[in-house]
């Protein structure tokens, strides 16, 4: 019974967001307000269950010292966050500069991490996958045409983002060549938007017409 | 004369409404006939298939459902698929996210749907770890041993009390990176980039990223630097990997609508144009 209560009901929230094309309307207003207070209560719910609570148990009742000190460090930086609040602009105005303390070392610890992984990770491996053999002995015709693609297309693209000469005679070519690659790329990255913006209209009426309807098995 | 061009030249104020319907026809028509049309299958999701393919009876997947009901149309079935991949080849799940709430919903669903297809249980064949905030602190925590950061699982009871963990963990009782065959990661958004700069990177994990459509084109430099082992991009991505498998779900299914759609489209492009060219003309 109450996978029907509940299918009715995801088919009329469903109905009732899709009516927004014919314009804004009350039950459109009424399911999106639905959406926003159940995702925001079922958020807080899951993260207390299964982030705040697990590290807190763990935290207290573990016999580990150096796991014991760490929450309680973790404790006393999360409660100097608190400090941001609205309220203490009226209850403590001359504290709030506190909470720059966690902020401060989330921001310090992230730029860490973010630029050794992005170097690391990211930037090198990019660098060395564009290191292709422009004639290779065994390569075949394709896939010497597609390296000196790949090789071409980056340097082109690179140029044309390099403003501190003018672009002229061979350099406005080369300048040209990196916009044209870039507006293929916009281009196979629109053709991949549309695919994806039919596949969520796909998935919402193969739900209507069929764990709604049941037209289809 | 005067007269085609006129009505070539209405072409370009075709009431949305009617632009609407079409979409819902060409969407709605197909999906009643249980078809599936031969696709050739992308390189990069047969590497994928490939690399799942690989992997012996009792290897461990890690699958990471980075994304929520707004993009379950292509990621769900992309999770169906290489589940069942998994559990007809016997290997062992830890399903996890960091995608909120959301994920944890749309990996549990898939998860349970396709255990019960293949009989497998909970604790022996697959353990949901659950969701954990703070993308990079949980990916390098994991790295030294599972239980810093999933010391209990979704039910909140002990991962080391199920018969699984002592399967998979190490002769040291660790579970980490290094008792990982695999990861998988299903995004809807940048957290494949963290799976791919940090843990493949750092850790040396083989990873397979399947995502949504709009984030494809961002995963795909990243599989042409070898950094990915393969990948499914949007529902054509998940189509392919269901063909491979020899099985018509609701992604194979899809691809005839969006087959349709984008001939619509194509046609609308072409006449939107063909009106505007003959507006000029006119002018």
């Amino acid at each position: 019974m109450m996978d029907i209560i509940g299918v009715w009901l995801a088919a009329f929230l469903t109905l009732a967001i899709m009516s927004f094309l014919f314009g804004d309307n009350p039950v459109y207003k009424f399911v999106e307000h639905i959406f926003v207070g159940a995702s925001a209560a079922f958020g807080i719910i899951v993260m207390f269950n299964q982030a705040i609570w697990p590290y807190l148990y763990e935290g207290f009742t573990t016999t580990d010292a150096f796991l014991k000190i760490t929450t309680y460090i973790a404790i006393f930086i999360g409660i100097l966050t608190l400090f941001r609040l609205e309220i203490m602009n009226y209850v403590a105005p001359n504290l709030t500069w506190i909470s720059r303390f966690p902020i401060a070392f989330v921001t310090g610890v992230g730029t860490g991490i973010g630029i050794v992984t992005g170097i690391h990770g990211f930037v090198f491996p990019q660098i060395v996958a564009t290191f292709l053999p422009l004639l290779e002995k065994h390569a075949s015709a394709i896939e010497i045409a597609s390296n000196l693609i790949l090789v071409l297309g980056v340097l082109a693209s690179l140029y044309y983002f390099y403003f501190s000469m003018e672009q002229r005679g061979i350099l406005k070519g080369i300048t040209r060549l990196g916009m044209v690659i870039i507006m293929i790329t916009f281009g196979a990255a629109f053709g991949y938007t549309v695919m994806a913006r039919v596949s969520l209209l796909i998935g919402r009426i193969y739900f209507l017409i069929s764990d709604w309807l049941h037209l289809v098995r | 004369m005067n007269r085609i061009w006129t009505i070539i030249e209405k072409f370009g104020s075709i009431d949305r409404r009617i632009i609407y319907a079409l979409v819902f026809l060409a969407t709605a028509i197909p999906l009643f006939f249980n078809v599936r049309i031969p696709m050739p299958v992308s390189p990069e999701v047969k590497s994928a298939y490939e690399a799942m393919d690989k992997l012996k009876p009792g290897d461990v997947i890690l699958i990471s459902t980075d994304y929520g009901p707004s993009s379950a149309p292509e990621t769900q079935p992309m999770l169906e698929a290489l589940l069942t991949h998994a559990f007809r080849k016997d290997l062992k799940v830890l399903l996890m996210t960091h995608w909120r709430f959301e994920g944890l919903i749309m990996g549990v669903e898939g998860l349970d749907k396709i255990a019960r297809k293949f009989n497998k249980k909970y604790g022996e064949d697959y353990i949901v770890l659950g969701y954990r905030p703070g993308v990079t602190a949980v990916m390098i925590g994991m790295a030294q041993d599972f239980r810093n950061i999933f010391a209990t699982d979704n039910e909140g009871k002990s991962i080391e009390s199920y018969p699984m963990y002592k399967e998979i963990a190490g002769p040291d009782g660790i579970l980490n990176y290094k008792d990982v065959a695999l990861i998988i990661g299903l995004e809807a958004g940048a957290i494949g980039n963290a799976w791919i700069m940090i843990v493949n990177a750092r850790y040396g994990v083989p990873i397979i990223i399947g995502t949504t459509a709009v984030s494809a084109p961002d995963y795909f430099p990243f599989y042409q630097s070898k950094q990915l082992l393969g990948m499914l991009g949007g529902l054509k991505g998940a189509a392919d990997y269901e063909q491979l498998l020899n099985i018509t779900g609701f992604a194979s299914r899809g691809m005839v609508s969006q087959l349709a759609v984008h001939a619509l489209i194509i046609i609308l492009i072409f006449l939107g144009n063909l009106s505007d060219i003959a507006r000029r003309f006119r002018s």
